[in-house]
């Protein structure tokens, strides 16, 4: 037998709808109602504000180690917008404007930043998992809700999101391949933000794309301009109608940029050049969208002025929220189990016996 | 009633809670078209069809990963890990989300799933096939770990297990899954997690265990009685997260005496915190040390040696001896 080809569809296609100076490509622009699109900016800009408050608040001692979603925005809001209320949405830590958009309150953010398990309260409602730290990990639990979507009818699908570190992880791997097995109704986002802490996207694999992966696990691959609210908005809804009518899943790999730290833990000037970030910067989703809206007559001076007003006056009640959420010193012992065990009930009894004995309570710690 | 192995029983368990409910279902490696490595899924993709009695792929941490998700959408899923020695092949996900989830969001999202797996030595298996790592499932709160040792309490506690609404890690002895047969009643039994029992009432010391350990401690008590005229009390644990205190200490109390038989490895193992609780509750009741039996802390030797690191009959006589003779 001589050699040749084999017969496997490897057609892989990039999208983007904006240009990043705002340009339009009119035959891909997604229809997105005009209300939609003043409310899709105002929580992209919420997003935007909320993070800068946060990395303010860790400087200032007032919130933990922070991890923001800057330019990352329009990636998770664009799939977010794509989905139905009732649909699944499973985050990582870099889905800030996706979870505005799904109805997260500002402070319960601020929360879980905050060290607050109360960070994990998903609205009444939402089929929305909380943020999820282990790298990957929370694609596994993804691909078994979109399984259970199938087996339940009713044509729910689940969006789960990783970053492109995050492909390098087993779980990624497990998952698409499940997904793939099963034709289950999942979209996998992977954010590739470019680095992984200070590992850059080219040291994460020698794949030119994060979206060929795809054609391994014999599901569909799309790469999107993820700094591209529109291109992401029109990628999500063909993924999740494939999905939703028994067309199985698709990788998207949103391409974005994350224009600052990892977490505030670390100094990306060690890693990474100054010169890099400016390339990215005319890139930013947020002035790309909002020139598209000013073009579009949606936005002009008295509306952003609007916007930033109620954008302020949210967030301050949210930091004040935010920071008047007391600490149940003892809830953390009543969780474990439906029923606490005997082992349980005698420990929470010594706490208590404790607490009670060093009354008057010391004023909490500073948060580092 | 009818006469049962472990396997057997184990799978009518299954068997019976899939009939009574359908959002039970079983996933795992070779658990459909094979009936699973060691039969205990048998007949159930026959009877419950391709998408209640699951052949995954072979990835323990997605079959677990799935697990939890479809428990978020209402399922109780069965996951089938092959063998001990490859749960850490899904650790992560045990570790990071199944015992966790219904703290972290304080009841809003719950695990209950069942992760069984065949567990211990004794059975001549290759390399990864005989560990006995309860303990660190058993360090890990959020997890409930049970261990039954004979037909009619596996039967029991899996339909237990499935119905618990937290996480189950339930180790089924492998040494004990075919080697004696059990009457089994015909109408469903559930016995409490976190509940041992006292395998044989005695008067003299008290022999704490589980798991496969159970036949060699009540065939050690018996030659006690015989060749030293020594009455043991026997308490067979069948969890040990929760671990039954309580039945541990009332033991230790009226007998003054204990000795710890598992086949884990001594160093942190199940024994130490059983030990614990006795020092911390019953201490001045004690005539003796605590004596611990166990597995030794080092790797299980491949199965040519396999015996001699499990504890055998004559070494929980002798340490019963050294203990009663204090």
């Amino acid at each position: 037998m001589p050699r040749e080809p084999l017969p496997i569809s490897t057609r892989l296609e990039t999208l983007s709808v904006l240009t990043a100076d705002g340009q339009l490509d009119r035959a891909l622009e997604p229809a997105v109602p005009h209300a939609d699109l003043r409310r899709l900016y105002k929580t992209m800009l919420a997003a935007r504000r909320l993070d800068e408050r946060c990395l303010m608040l860790q400087r200032q001692g007032r919130m933990g180690t922070y991890g923001p979603s800057k330019g990352q925005e329009a990636a998770s809001l664009g799939v977010a917008y794509a989905l139905e209320r009732d649909d699944w949405f499973v985050p990582t830590f870099r889905e800030l404007a996706g979870l505005l958009w799904r109805g997260w309150p500002m402070h319960t953010w601020m929360l879980y930043w905050g060290g607050h398990e109360a960070g994990n309260a998903v609205p009444p409602g939402l089929n929305d998992l909380p943020i999820c730290v282990p790298i990957a990990s929370q694609c596994q639990y993804g691909m078994g809700i979109a399984w259970g979507c199938k087996l339940r009818g009713g044509g729910r699908v689940c969006v789960a999101f990783c970053g492109d570190g995050g492909t390098s992880e087993g779980d990624f791997h497990e998952a698409l391949n499940f997904a793939g097995v099963y034709n289950l109704p999942l979209v996998m986002v992977v954010q590739n933000n470019h680095w992984a802490i200070s590992i850059p996207r080219s040291c994460q694999t020698r794949a030119a794309t994060i979206a060929q992966k795809a054609v391994a696990y014999g599901i569909d691959g799309l790469q999107v301009d993820g700094n591209d609210l529109l291109a992401v908005i029109a990628a999500t809804r063909e993924a999740v109608d494939k999905a939703r009518t028994g067309g199985g899943p698709t990788l998207i790999e949103a391409v974005t940029y994350r224009l600052s730290m990892h977490t505030t833990a670390d100094d990306p000037k060690k890693y990474r050049t100054d010169a890099e970030v400016r390339e990215w910067e005319p890139r930013d989703p947020l002035p790309r969208f909002r020139a598209y809206l000013q073009k579009k007559k949606l936005l002009d001076a008295k509306i952003e002025q609007v916007i930033e007003e109620e954008i302020t006056a949210e967030l301050e009640a949210a930091v004040r929220q935010y920071e008047q959420q007391t600490v149940d010193a003892t809830e953390f012992l009543r969780h474990v189990f439906a029923e606490p065990t005997p082992e349980l009930r005698a420990q929470l009894a010594e706490l208590e016996a404790h607490l009670a004995a060093r009354r008057p309570a010391r004023p909490p710690a500073p948060v580092s | 009633m009818a006469l049962l192995t472990m396997v057997k029983a184990l799978n009518l368990a299954l068997a019976e809670a899939m009939r009574a409910d359908p959002n039970v279902l079983v996933l795992g490696q070779d658990v459909g078209q094979d009936e699973g490595v060691f039969r205990v899924t048998e007949g159930l993709l026959q009877e419950f069809g391709p998408n209640r009695c699951i052949d995954t792929p072979l990835a323990e941490a997605a079959i677990l990963g799935a697990g939890i998700g479809l428990g978020f959408t209402g399922f109780r899923p069965v996951c089938e890990l092959q063998f001990d020695g490859f749960s850490f092949q899904a650790f992560h996900q045990t570790e990071n989300h199944v015992r966790r989830f219904r703290s972290r969001t304080r009841g809003r999202y719950t695990c209950p799933l069942v992760i069984r797996m065949p567990y211990g030595g004794g059975i001549r298996a290759i390399e990864h096939h005989s560990e006995a790592p309860e303990a660190t499932y058993a360090h890990l709160a959020g997890l409930k770990v049970v261990i039954p040792s004979g037909p009619r309490n596996a039967r029991a506690l899996l339909r237990a297990a499935i119905y618990d609404p937290d996480p189950v890690i339930f180790f089924e002895p492998k040494a004990v899954y075919r080697s004696f047969r059990e009457e089994v009643p015909d109408e469903p039994e559930t016995l409490p997690i976190g509940k041992g029992v006292v395998a044989r009432p005695g008067r003299d010391v008290t022999l704490i265990t589980y798991g496969a350990m159970l036949r060699v401690t009540l065939e050690a008590a018996e030659e006690l009685k015989d060749g030293h005229g020594i009455d043991a009390e026997v308490l067979d644990l069948l969890s040990v997260a929760p671990l039954d205190g309580e039945l541990i200490n009332a033991s230790v109390r009226r007998t003054g005496r204990a000795v710890v038989v598992h086949e884990a490895p001594r160093h942190c193992g199940v024994g130490a915190e059983i030990v614990a609780r006795i020092v911390e509750d019953s201490l001045v009741y004690l005539e003796a040390p605590v004596k611990r039996v166990t597995g030794y802390d080092a790797i299980i030797p491949y199965f040519q040696n396999e015996l001699t690191y499990l504890p055998d009959p004559a070494r929980v006589v002798r340490a019963t001896l050294e203990t009663v003779r204090f």
